[in-house]
């Protein structure tokens, strides 16, 4: 980012877009181990072990903040195109810090619940 | 495209499903947060998922949702950062889609198909 | 006296930076630098400018890597003892730091952005009333001079051809929402076809950019709720 790009809209889209990219990369790999219950639990059991690794768990808490980023920058855009602009600067620039922090207080969540 | 506001309704489809998946998403994250502080076996998961008809109709309906917003996301990336024609992103996104859609019910009916009637 | 290093693009597409060193003074603009070069090292140099003072808006170029008015940029604000000129972003370069600025005013024109009124000369004008919320959304937007700086400072103008970019999309919303266009519903499709406001991302860099403050994503957010409510049947425009 240089230049003319440094501006927390633009922040904004990169984060909402590449969030979005390794969500729907994740997607396929999620759904299919859902779909190992279907054959036998025991496969979903051994799936479900293979996630208590540390690293795994460090996955799913990145996936977990990129969710809620991308849900939290979704809904900016939806505001900033069909709710009215308070004024001339209106890009809601606040709203991007906002979103990251309340992002990552989710992911303390998730792993608050993993670790207790 | 053959209809001139073919672009303009990809782009209301879009806006619209992210609407619908907006309480969704709110819903799928708080049961992740719940599932971390409950037992994680497939035994009790299944048990858990197998007791709601309604989880059926929530998650279907976001299979469904998430499977026309991803694609539709995926086609402006391979059309701005992959340069890809808009017929070649066009049919790939609808081949996602249907892959989404096919994998994505297929993980649905395996964790809740017992509690449809 | 101390002096200033300028690099400069030379060439067309295919081309690159010449430095040239310049006596730093204490008020200097870019294109004095620029204007400095070409009288006095190199009158083979080429690149545009009219007014000098910030009206005409034919001076824009690319000043360390962002798109300005060069007349408005002084050297001090640049806080830098290199600066790098280069030829407008997302535009067919010509020579040196002309760029052939036709296809960003072809776009205006495939935005439907031509006005016509319906009535002549023997009509009596119309009374707009300035404080009706159409009226002030057109006047917010109507003071762009069509210098191509947003347009060059969008990156979805860089990454999709077709994208009509934020200063045709910006004037198209001025259009609108002027009551005395009759075309509005030309001006409206062309907003909502395959190179329209849809395909605006949101990133700001227009507004970022604009060296007079309009907001050309303010204007596509407007034209997107528009097309929006028509496509859902909605109003008419």
């Amino acid at each position: 980012m240089t230049g003319f790009r440094i501006n927390l809209s633009y922040l904004a889209f990169m984060l909402h877009r590449c969030s979005g990219l390794a969500l729907v990369c994740f997607l396929p790999f999620h759904f299919l181990v859902l779909g190992l219950g279907l054959e036998d639990a025991a496969a979903l059991d051994e799936m479900l072990v293979f996630t208590q690794q540390p690293l795994v768990k460090f996955g799913e808490w990145v996936l977990v903040v990129l969710f809620s980023l991308h849900l939290l920058l979704g809904l900016r855009v939806l505001v900033m195109e069909w709710a009215p602009w308070p004024h001339q600067g209106g890009l809601r620039s606040g709203w991007v810090i906002l979103a990251g922090l309340i992002a990552l207080a989710l992911g303390w969540l998730f792993l608050d619940g993993v670790i207790s | 495209m053959s209809n001139p506001m073919f672009e303009m309704r990809l782009y209301l489809l879009q806006r619209l499903t992210a609407i619908l998946m907006l309480p969704m998403v709110i819903g799928h994250l708080a049961t992740i947060l719940y599932a971390t502080r409950s037992e994680l076996t497939a035994a009790s998961i299944l048990e858990r998922t197998q007791s709601s008809p309604w989880l059926v109709v929530f998650y279907t309906a976001f299979v469904v949702l998430v499977s026309i917003h991803a694609p539709l996301g995926l086609r402006k990336i391979m059309g701005e950062w992959l340069r890809f024609s808009p017929k070649l992103a066009n049919r790939i996104s609808v081949l996602l889609c249907l892959g989404f859609l096919g994998l994505g019910l297929r993980g649905v009916w395996a964790l809740t198909g017992a509690a449809m009637p | 006296m101390p002096h200033l290093t300028v690099r400069i693009w030379r060439g067309a597409d295919e081309g690159e930076y010449q430095s040239f060193s310049v006596p730093m003074r204490e008020n200097q603009t870019v294109l004095d630098v620029v204007s400095e070069v070409q009288r006095s090292q190199d009158q083979s140099l080429s690149y545009r400018f009219a007014c000098r003072v910030g009206v005409c808006g034919s001076c824009a170029m690319m000043v360390n890597g962002k798109p300005r008015w060069t007349c408005r940029t002084h050297i001090r604000s640049l806080k830098s003892g290199v600066v790098t000129i280069a030829p407008l972003r997302n535009m067919p370069r010509i020579k040196d730091l002309v760029t052939d600025m036709s296809g960003f005013i072809d776009k205006w024109g495939k935005a439907g952005n031509v006005f016509e009124s319906e009535r002549d000369r023997r009509d009596a004008p119309v009374a707009v009333d300035p404080s009706s919320p159409r009226r002030k959304a057109a006047d917010a937007a109507i003071e762009c001079i069509n210098c191509g700086v947003c347009h060059a400072a969008c990156d979805v103008v860089s990454w999709n051809d077709s994208y009509l970019g934020p200063a045709a999309l910006n004037r198209a919303w001025s259009l609108v929402n002027d009551e005395r266009h009759s075309r509005k519903k030309e001006t409206m499709a062309a907003a909502m076809g395959d190179g329209g406001c849809g395909n605006c991302h949101s990133q700001g860099n227009c507004m970022a950019a604009c060296p007079i403050g309009l907001s050309p994503t303010r204007s596509i957010a407007g034209l997107k709720k528009m097309s929006l409510m028509s496509l859902l049947g909605g109003s008419d425009v």
